[in-house]
C-alpha cells in the first residue's frame, strides 16, 4: 500500500536558515499521524510546503504514489487535501452553517442561483448531518460562530475541512486552547474521520493527546525526520528524547 | 446514520429553521435595529402629539421621504461598504463629480427630452463607478486604509468638478429629469422616494440573501476566513466599492433631478451624514454587522427630526446636535454589545 501523501526530501530555506532539510514525510490512508517536534523544527513549513502554501527549493511530494505539485492551497483543497489552522480563520459573524460552506455555497436552482441567491436549507442541512456525524459539540446552526466556546469553534472549524477533505486532513494544534471535556470531543472527532478513512496528520505539543489519539509519531528536528516510532508502547520520555536529541535516533527512520 | 445522529440532525434543523426563516439576521442586528426603531417611534410620538396637525399629515410624511430619498441611495452602498469594515468618504465629491459631467454634457447636447436624459444618467452612473473601482483599488490592491484613500479622492472628485465648472453650478437640466423624477409623483408618492425605495429593497436583498451580500459579511468579519477558502477578497471589495460609487453617481442624477442645477458646494457634509445614518441603524464599523433595514431607520431620524423642529418652532440647529448624541449613544450602545459577545466566545465551561 503506497502513502496517500508523501514528502521525500524537501528542502526550504529563509535566508541562512534551512527550516527544511531534506526532510521526509508520510501518511497513509485511515491512520492518524503525529507530527512533533520542537518550536522552530519546521513543522509549519512541513506543512505549509505539503499543503500548496509554501514553495520549496528541492524535494518531492506524491499522492497516492504519483508525483503532484500544489500551486496555491486550492490546490491541494482541489484533491482533498485540507488544513484546519491554528486560528481556525472562521468568520466570527456568521453562523456555523454559512462558516461551514463559505467558499463553496450551494447555490439556488435555476435563475435564482444565477442570481446568486442560494440554498440556504441545503446548507443548513448538511451542516447538521456534517456536525452530528462529527459528535460536535455544535447545538445551534444560527448563533454566530463568536459567541461559540472555544470547543465549539474548533469543532466547527474540523467540520467545515473534514467536509471538503477526503484524503487528508492537517490539523494544527487543535486542542491547544481548549479544557478537558472540548479537548477530549476534539479527540475523539480525530477518532471519527480516522474511521472513515481519511489521513489525519495532528500537529501537537501536547504528548498525552498525541499518545492518545495518534498510531504513528514523526519526530522533527532541525528540519529533519529524525524519527518514525508507532504510538503504541511509545512514551512521553521517548517522544521529548527525540524531539531534543536527548535520546539519538534508535527507532531510525531517518535514511 | 445512527437514530442518535439523525435526532441531532433534526434538532440541529429544527433550531435553524423554526420562527424566524432569516434567524441568523435577527439574531446579528434584532437587538440595535429595534432599540433604535423604538427611538424612531419615540420622536415620530413626541413630534405627533406636540403637533398633531401639522406632523403627522401624509404631505409632512411624502416630505420627509423626499428628502430622505438620496441619503438613501446612498446609504444603501455605504451600508456594505462599512459591513467590510471599511468607510467612503467619497461620495459626496463623487455625487457632484458625476452629476456635473452628466450636466456638462447633457447642457452641450441640449434638448430637454429623455434622449439627452439617459445619457446624463448612463454618464453620472459610469464616473461614479470609476471613482468607486479607483477606491476599490486602492483600499484592496494597494492595501492602503479605506479612510485616507476615501479622503483623497473626496478631495480629488470635488476639486476635479470645481476646475470644470470654475466653480459655478451648471443649471442646464433637461426638464424631463425635473418633472418625472424630481417633482413627479405616482398615487401622490415621490417618484424619487420610490426610486430610492427600489434601490434599497435591491440593495437589502444583494446584502441578506445572496452570495455576495454573504461574502460582504465575512470579509468584514475576519477577512481571513473568505482569503483561506480561495474567495478573491481583493476583487469583492472593489465591487462593493463600486456598487457604492454607482450609488452615488445615481444619487447625481436623483440631486440633478431634485434641484435642478448641481450642488457643487452643497454637499460637503453629505458623506457625514449618511455614515451617521448607517452606524446610528446598527451597522459596525468594526464590521461584519450591520442592515439595511437598520441604515433606513437610521436615516429617518435625522430627517424627522428636521422636520419636527421646524414645525414646533424649536431652532433646527437643535437636530445637530440630537443627531450627533443619537450617534455616540448608538456606538456605545454596539460596543457594550461587542463586549458582550467577546465575553461569551471567551467562556470556558
Amino acid at each position: 500500500m503506497k502513502p496517500v501523501l508523501e514528502a521525500r526530501g524537501l528542502s526550504r530555506s529563509f535566508g541562512s536558515v534551512r527550516a527544511l532539510d531534506a526532510c521526509d514525510f508520510d501518511v497513509y490512508a485511515g491512520e492518524v499521524v503525529a507530527l512533533i517536534g520542537d518550536n522552530g523544527a519546521g513543522k509549519s513549513t512541513l506543512v505549509k510546503a505539503m499543503t500548496g502554501n509554501l514553495d520549496v527549493d528541492a524535494g518531492s511530494l506524491l499522492l497516492d504514489g504519483e508525483p503532484v505539485a500544489f500551486k496555491s492551497p486550492q490546490d491541494a483543497s482541489a484533491v482533498g487535501i485540507e488544513v484546519v489552522h491554528q486560528d481556525l480563520a472562521l468568520a466570527p459573524h456568521l453562523n456555523p452553517a454559512q462558516n461551514m460552506f463559505l467558499g463553496r455555497e450551494i447555490m439556488a436552482k435555476g435563475l435564482l442561483g444565477k442570481l446568486g441567491f442560494m440554498d440556504r436549507a441545503a446548507m443548513m442541512r448538511r451542516s447538521a448531518e456534517s456536525f452530528a456525524d462529527l459528535g460536535s459539540a455544535v447545538r445551534s446552526l444560527v448563533t454566530p460562530v463568536g459567541s461559540m466556546s472555544g470547543g465549539q469553534k474548533q469543532s466547527v472549524a474540523i467540520a467545515r475541512s473534514v467536509a471538503w477533505a477526503n484524503r487528508v486532513l492537517f490539523l494544527d494544534e487543535p486542542t491547544a486552547a481548549l479544557g478537558v471535556v472540548q479537548t477530549a470531543n476534539v479527540l475523539d472527532m480525530i477518532r471519527r474521520v480516522r474511521n472513515s478513512g481519511v489521513a489525519v496528520v495532528l500537529i501537537s505539543h501536547s504528548m498525552p493527546h498525541v499518545l492518545e489519539v495518534a498510531d504513528r509519531v514523526q519526530v522533527l528536528r532541525l528540519g529533519r525526520r529524525v524519527a518514525t516510532l508507532p504510538a503504541a508502547g511509545a512514551t512521553v520520555e521517548q517522544l521529548v528524547g527525540a524531539m531534543t536529541g536527548a535520546l539519538d535516533t534508535k527507532s531510525g527512520a531517518s535514511s | 446514520m445512527t437514530t442518535a445522529t439523525k435526532a441531532t440532525v433534526e434538532a440541529l434543523v429544527d433550531s435553524a429553521t423554526s420562527g424566524d426563516d432569516q434567524p441568523w439576521l435577527k439574531r446579528l442586528t434584532a437587538l440595535q435595529s429595534v432599540w433604535i426603531l423604538g427611538v424612531l417611534i419615540v420622536i415620530v410620538v413626541i413630534f405627533g402629539a406636540l403637533s398633531p396637525t401639522r406632523f403627522l399629515t401624509y404631505s409632512n410624511l411624502m416630505n420627509i421621504s423626499q428628502n430622505v430619498s438620496i441619503w438613501a441611495v446612498l446609504a444603501v452602498g455605504m451600508t456594505f461598504v462599512i459591513i467590510t469594515s471599511g468607510i467612503d468618504l467619497s461620495i459626496g465629491s463623487v455625487l457632484v463629480f458625476s452629476s456635473v459631467i452628466a450636466a456638462k454634457v447633457m447642457e452641450a447636447l441640449g434638448g430637454e427630452g429623455w434622449g439627452t436624459a439617459i445619457v446624463g444618467i448612463v454618464l453620472s452612473s459610469a464616473c461614479g463607478v470609476l471613482w468607486g473601482v479607483l477606491n476599490g483599488v486602492l483600499v484592496s490592491k494597494a492595501k492602503l486604509p479605506p479612510l485616507i484613500v476615501t479622503l483623497g479622492t473626496l478631495s480629488i472628485a470635488l476639486g476635479a468638478a470645481q476646475i470644470i465648472t470654475s466653480g459655478l453650478d451648471i443649471r442646464a437640466v433637461p426638464t424631463v429629469l425635473q418633472d418625472a423624477i424630481g417633482y413627479g409623483r405616482v398615487f401622490g408618492i415621490p417618484v424619487i422616494a420610490l426610486i430610492a425605495l427600489a434601490i434599497v429593497l435591491i440593495g437589502g436583498t444583494m446584502l441578506h440573501r445572496t452570495r455576495f451580500g454573504l461574502y460582504t459579511f465575512a470579509i468584514g468579519s475576519n477577512a481571513m476566513a473568505p482569503l483561506r477558502v480561495g474567495i478573491n477578497v481583493d476583487r469583492n471589495l472593489i465591487k462593493i466599492y463600486a456598487l457604492c460609487g454607482f450609488l452615488a453617481g445615481v444619487a447625481g442624477v436623483l440631486s440633478l433631478s431634485q434641484y435642478g442645477t448641481t450642488t457643487i458646494a452643497g454637499q460637503s457634509l453629505t458623506n457625514l451624514n449618511v455614515i451617521a445614518a448607517v452606524v446610528i441603524g446598527g451597522t459596525s464599523v468594526f464590521g461584519g454587522q450591520g442592515s439595511m433595514f437598520g441604515s433606513m431607520v437610521g436615516l429617518f431620524i435625522p430627517a424627522v427630526l428636521q422636520s419636527g423642529f421646524v414645525i414646533t418652532g424649536v431652532s433646527p440647529f437643535w437636530q445637530t446636535v440630537a443627531v450627533g448624541a443619537i450617534l455616540v449613544a448608538a456606538v456605545f450602545v454596539d460596543q457594550q454589545r461587542r463586549a458582550a459577545s467577546l465575553r461569551g466566545g471567551k467562556a470556558r465551561k
